[in-house]
């Protein structure tokens, strides 16, 4: 016996949490959150909350774990074991593991790693609370925590994933959609280089349905992008505001 | 994770030079796969087996079957499970020990692929509703790697499982099994082929082969099932394509995968 | 020839500064003919050349910098010291004995020790080794006394200022001797710990604002201020004492 199937989108095309098909969920970023850490950067993205930091660059030790060229980008994404419904093991999973090297990829391209050779750069994403789009806003929060700690980049990249959910082309799958939908595009993109750095599907889409959730993940990205370079000045443009008012 | 340098510049330059004139090291075309050959059921004591090489990548897929209990949110259905496995035997480059990340996402996209399109009915391969149920255990043995170790994985297993039987059973009392003698092949409903493709100096060429594979800038897989819809994308590699070379490659790799589909399912 | 932002104006990595023949200068790249930042901070246009002010990053040795380190290491040829940078720099033994080293004759622990702080030149860097250090100059040494306050190193030429403007008021402000290391690293040291405190406090301060003008004046008024409030504290205890 089957489960009923569960209705994503009602008849007005409103989706289970109220929104339209190219809505985003809310988001609120801060960056420079953490003391110890050289960079770091918080968000909540709807229910995900996610914390990045870095480290680095520094030397690794073993001297031979680093490239004789590059910086080694070296990226952990990792759930807390209370960020999921059910308990979740601390040990990392399989999918954790293919996550941490996809958003590896997906961040390499923008850093100029040639820069700094024979050292490592250690890059931390704990997801504390998981609501589906884990690994785009994980993307999205790492970003600011490598600018946070001065690593130069190309350009900040930035995620966010569309879909198909009850037959439609949707924006920004959260937990339930991407479960019971029919497809999830994550997509990682460098807006000033028109470069996607992450792409992945699982699920069935057609050659015309993919192109055009790869359009609208683009475009969702656009939209968060500006709100990544809001939340890095937002830090400087309060001291400023703070010093003018004195 | 090091990535040991060692494709020459000179070679590098060579193979760049080729590829924007059209061409590769090994005289084929950009959207060229090498010679496929493809051995089945091999390995008599499993219940299913092919192995496929692609130029001198070499692939060998195991089909274990077992009974199991299902997953406590499918109570109904069989389990399928992929695993892969860079034994080092088959790269100076592959290290004894718990698979690595590369091994993780090559069972991880194989097994997208079989999962996204429903090749297995999952729900025909129950047996005790709640209790038990098949488990189709696919294990990826990469015995020599030479580049493209994502399509032709995807090829074995896809072979090997048609090839695969589960044996005969009957159920007493709502609770115990008998196996009873005589096979029939296990259910297969769709061919999931997995298309590679590399971005090197701009151009697109399908099926990089080992030292193309370490002079690309990234590489992007697409699985297509027999109907033509994608049910599978990995980007891979630390580079980056354009929307419009995201899509070129995705037309590329449709046509491709109608080729592919039909060697490993001709013949059955 | 074009620019898109306003000089001084706040930037972000891949912000696109100026398209047409400008030079890429410091914290930006060039694409073709179109320069992007590279790291957040005020964007400067200066004839033909785009820079970025950082507002943070780390320290990459240059030649003839003078840094502040701190001895992680000793080892047959000398020591190896933290510089606050991804690249430890190396101090060899023939720098301070100014002879080679000879096992039997000489300790090295004797001369530094791990955890001792030094100001030292950086005397060669390539980033395939290690960067080298001397002590040889006037100033340069063990440190023996003082504070020492660790800031973001992009924030180090504000704490010195336009010609020296800022570390000469705080100098004078705080009477305290101030050392700047271009590594990030400041050593203070003043005759009392009031004032060393207060150099500190000024330097935090300087580090917060960084980005922001009228800077040097609103430091001196702010050490004038905390000195007026401590020598009020002061008043307040002596009456007591002088009405002996």
């Amino acid at each position: 016996m089957q489960k009923a199937p569960v209705k994503l989108i009602d008849e007005e095309g409103k989706r289970v949490d109220g929104r339209e098909w190219n809505e985003l969920r809310p988001i609120k970023i801060e960056v420079g959150v953490l003391n110890n850490a050289d960079g770091s950067a918080y968000i909540e993205h709807g229910k995900n909350k996610i914390l990045a930091a870095v480290y680095g660059p520094k030397e690794a030790h073993p001297r031979h774990l680093t490239l004789p060229d590059r910086a080694l980008l070296r990226c952990r994404y990792h759930m807390a074991p209370f960020s999921v419904e059910e308990r979740k093991s601390p040990a990392p999973s399989r999918r954790e593991i293919e996550l941490s090297k996809v958003i590896r990829e997906a961040l390499e391209p923008a850093i100029f790693l040639e820069h700094y050779p024979r050292t490592a750069i250690d890059l931390f994403i704990e997801i504390l609370q998981a609501d589906g789009g884990t690994r785009c806003a994980g993307i999205t929060v790492a970003s600011l925590a490598l600018a946070d700690a001065g690593i130069p980049m190309r350009d900040l990249v930035v995620a966010c994933a569309a879909g198909k959910v009850d037959n439609k082309i949707v924006l920004d799958l959260n937990d339930i959609e991407d479960k019971e939908g029919e497809a999830d595009v994550p997509v990682a993109f460098m807006p000033n280089l028109n470069a996607v750095t992450l792409l992945q599907m699982d699920g069935t889409l057609t050659p015309e349905e993919f192109e055009q959730a790869i359009n609208l993940a683009i475009e969702g990205c656009k939209r968060i992008y500006k709100m990544q370079k809001e939340a890095l000045k937002a830090r400087y443009l309060a001291i400023k505001r703070e010093v003018e008012e004195q | 994770m090091t990535t040991p340098v060692t494709v020459s510049r000179v070679r590098r330059r060579q193979i760049a030079q080729l590829i924007a004139n059209g061409m590769r090291l090994d005289g084929r075309g950009l959207t060229e796969y090498r010679e496929i050959k493809i051995e089945r059921g091999l390995i008599e004591r499993a219940e299913g087996s092919a192995q496929v090489s692609l130029g001198r990548t070499i692939v060998l897929v195991g089909v274990k079957v077992g009974i199991g209990e299902p997953y406590s949110d499918r109570p109904n259905e069989g389990v399928l499970t992929v695993n892969s496995e860079l034994v080092p035997l088959a790269s100076p480059e592959f290290e004894a020990g718990p698979p690595g990340e590369e091994s993780i996402e090559l069972a991880r996209v194989v097994d997208r692929g079989l999962r996204e399109s429903k090749s297995i009915p999952l729900e025909e391969l129950c047996i005790i509703p709640g209790k038990k149920v098949f488990i189709i255990f696919v294990d990826v043995y990469v015995l020599n790697h030479d580049g493209n170790l994502i399509d032709t994985s995807a090829m074995a297993a896809l072979a090997a499982l048609l090839n695969t039987k589960i044996f005969n059973y009957e159920v007493e009392d709502d609770e115990v099994i008998k196996i009873k003698p005589g096979f029939k092949p296990l259910p297969i409903r769709n061919y999931p082929i997995a298309v590679t493709l590399a971005e090197i100096d701009g151009k697109l060429v399908v099926d990089p082969w080992l030292d193309e594979e370490e002079v690309m800038n990234a590489r992007i897989t697409f699985t297509f099932d027999k109907d033509g819809n994608i049910c599978a994308i990995q980007k891979g590699g630390g580079g980056f394509f354009t929307k419009e070379q995201v899509l070129e490659a995705m037309r590329i790799a449709r046509e491709k995968s109608e080729e592919l589909r039909k060697i490993v399912v001709e013949g059955l | 020839m074009t620019t898109f932002y306003e000089n001084r104006e706040i930037v972000t990595p891949g912000d696109l500064l100026a398209e047409g023949d400008y030079k890429a200068g410091s914290n930006t790249y060039k694409l073709g003919n179109k320069i992007y930042a590279s790291r957040p901070g005020l964007v400067e246009y200066n004839g033909k050349e785009v820079r970025v002010v950082a507002l943070n990053a780390f320290y990459i040795p240059s030649v003839g910098d003078l840094v502040i380190g701190k001895v992680v290491e000793v080892n047959v040829n000398g020591w190896v010291v933290d510089i606050n940078s991804p690249y430890s720099a190396i101090l060899r033994a023939s720098d301070v004995l100014e002879r080679s080293f000879k096992p039997q004759r000489d300790e090295l622990t004797e001369i530094l020790d791990t955890g001792d702080l030094l100001i030292a030149k950086i005397t060669s860097f390539d980033r395939t080794r290690a960067p080298t250090l001397t002590m040889r100059e006037r100033g340069l040494g063990k440190i023996t006394r003082g504070q020492i306050v660790k800031i973001t190193p992009t924030k180090i030429p504000r704490v010195i200022g336009r010609k020296g403007s800022m570390i000469n008021m705080l100098k004078k402000e705080t009477g305290c001797r101030i050392t700047v290391g271009q590594n990030g690293l400041i050593l203070i040291l003043g005759r009392r710990i009031e004032d060393e405190r207060l150099a500190i406090q000024a330097i935090r301060k300087i580090e917060h604002e960084a980005h922001t003008s009228g800077l040097t004046d609103r430091v001196a008024e702010m050490i004038r201020r905390e000195k007026m409030k401590e020598e009020i504290k002061q008043d307040a205890k002596s009456p007591r004492e002088t009405n002996r």
